[in-house]
């Protein structure tokens, strides 16, 4: 009888990270009864950035005036024009921020500037910057933008779970996007698309946990989701986080690297905060997008090429010269692939 | 990008909060998360509090860690 072969997809750039540094994946089963095998998935903001959102971020940080401001992740990412870092050794004026509070105050210090910060991530991040933009209305902060390239989770896992490229068994659900989300939303792609689902903490025995969950449930034929990290997860969420989010943005279309254009998968400021939009009030012209040679991060985030299928990994495109963003962030499968093997 | 850090509420002044990272002190957000008190545990990302982490839970997850270093004193013996 032909093993049964296990492909589960670890959704978030933090447990891939996880993943590598504890060795797990040399531990999963590989013998002729089952064969496990994990792959990673959209879940690494800054890797899923399009090419244009990254290019606008580089084009802006070159206004006069303009301070950029944005994670420690987002400086070395490759432009057509080169990275955010790049722009800096140029003479933009570009900073590292740990929140986007910090960001707030840069803006509150220097009232003659224009402070922009390049927003990216998730539902764990987004309600943190619909927060910075509550205060900065409320304390009438006028130089101070938001990039608005946030993701959405769920529209993408959906788009991987309906796939036909990449079959995956099931998903080990993004632990800290689920703080704030809750177990609900994933009930969707669990029922329709027949995915167990199992939201993971991070610590070994977390991820070792959630994995032995899905094993369990495609053996008896279950489609459900679990909550494995109960300690911080909560079926109903942070309902207060959501509010907040919502009442600062609303669902836009939005790009994806690899994936294309998901519908309602983005976030867009809600009109009444549509002045603090960088979007709009730093018009600038964006190079053409050209596909880099070689780079298979579009192929890496969906799990359908591992970062050794690259021809690029570990030759031309490593972390000291990343070619593709999953080898700039620190999150990145090529990066993780790179530093554990 | 979406790693949160464990920290226990030392002080509170309105929505903001004094933190402890096992011995490393700062100042968060408390503007996303509602309900909470001094001696809570609290995960910490990008300068908010986004979630309350359950104290019993946190050591019931320890005490496995602890379990599994057993096995691999065994293992490697």
């Amino acid at each position: 009888m032909k093993a049964p072969k296990i492909k589960l997809m670890e959704v978030c750039g933090t447990h891939t990270m996880a993943i590598a540094r504890a060795g797990i994946k040399k531990l999963l089963p590989d013998t002729v009864e089952l064969t496990v095998e994990l792959v990673s998935g959209p879940g690494c903001p800054v890797c899923v950035c399009s090419q244009s959102d990254i290019d606008r971020a580089v084009e802006v940080s070159r206004i006069k005036d303009v301070i950029m401001t944005t994670f420690g992740d987002m400086m070395r990412v490759p432009g057509r024009r080169g990275s955010l870092e790049d722009m800096k050794r140029k003479g933009s004026d570009v900073r590292v921020v740990y929140s986007s509070l910090d960001a707030l105050n840069i803006a509150k210090g220097n009232p003659q500037k224009k402070v922009v910060f390049m927003g990216i991530g998730f539902e764990t991040t987004s309600p943190t910057i619909a927060a910075t933009i509550l205060e900065a209305k409320k304390q009438k902060i006028r130089n101070f933008f938001v990039l608005s390239n946030f993701k959405l989770i769920f529209p993408a896992l959906e788009a991987l779970a309906g796939s036909k490229k990449n079959k995956i068994d099931g998903f080990i659900c993004p632990g800290h996007v689920s703080v704030i989300t809750g177990s609900i939303p994933y009930e969707k792609v669990a029922k329709r698309y027949k995915k167990p689902s199992v939201i993971t903490g991070f610590e070994t025995i977390d991820i070792l946990k959630g994995i032995e969950r899905l094993i369990n449930q495609i053996k008896n034929r279950e489609y459900k989701v679990e909550i494995a990290y109960k300690r911080a997860v909560k079926k109903e969420g942070n309902p207060t986080a959501r509010k907040i989010l919502g009442s600062v943005f609303e669902a836009s279309d939005s790009e994806w690297r690899g994936l294309g254009i998901i519908k309602k998968s983005g976030l867009k400021l809600r009109k009444k905060y549509r002045d603090f939009g960088a979007e709009t009030r730093f018009k600038v012209k964006i190079p053409k997008t050209r596909k880099m040679r070689g780079c298979a991060c579009g192929e890496v985030i969906q799990g359908i090429k591992s970062p050794r299928d690259c021809k690029l990994f570990k030759k031309t495109c490593t972390p000291q010269n990343p070619v593709g963003p999953c080898m700039v962030s620190s999150e990145g499968s090529c990066a993780a692939y790179y530093k554990y093997g | 990008m979406c790693l949160a850090v464990p920290a226990k509420i030392k002080s509170i002044d309105k929505k903001e909060a004094l933190v402890d990272f096992g011995g490393v002190q700062k100042k968060i957000s408390l503007g996303i998360l509602d309900g909470v008190k001094i001696g809570d545990y609290v995960l910490v990302h990008a300068g908010f509090a986004i979630g309350k982490v359950k104290k019993a839970e946190a050591e019931d997850t320890l005490k496995a860690l602890d379990e599994l270093k057993e096995v691999s004193k065994y293992e490697s013996a």
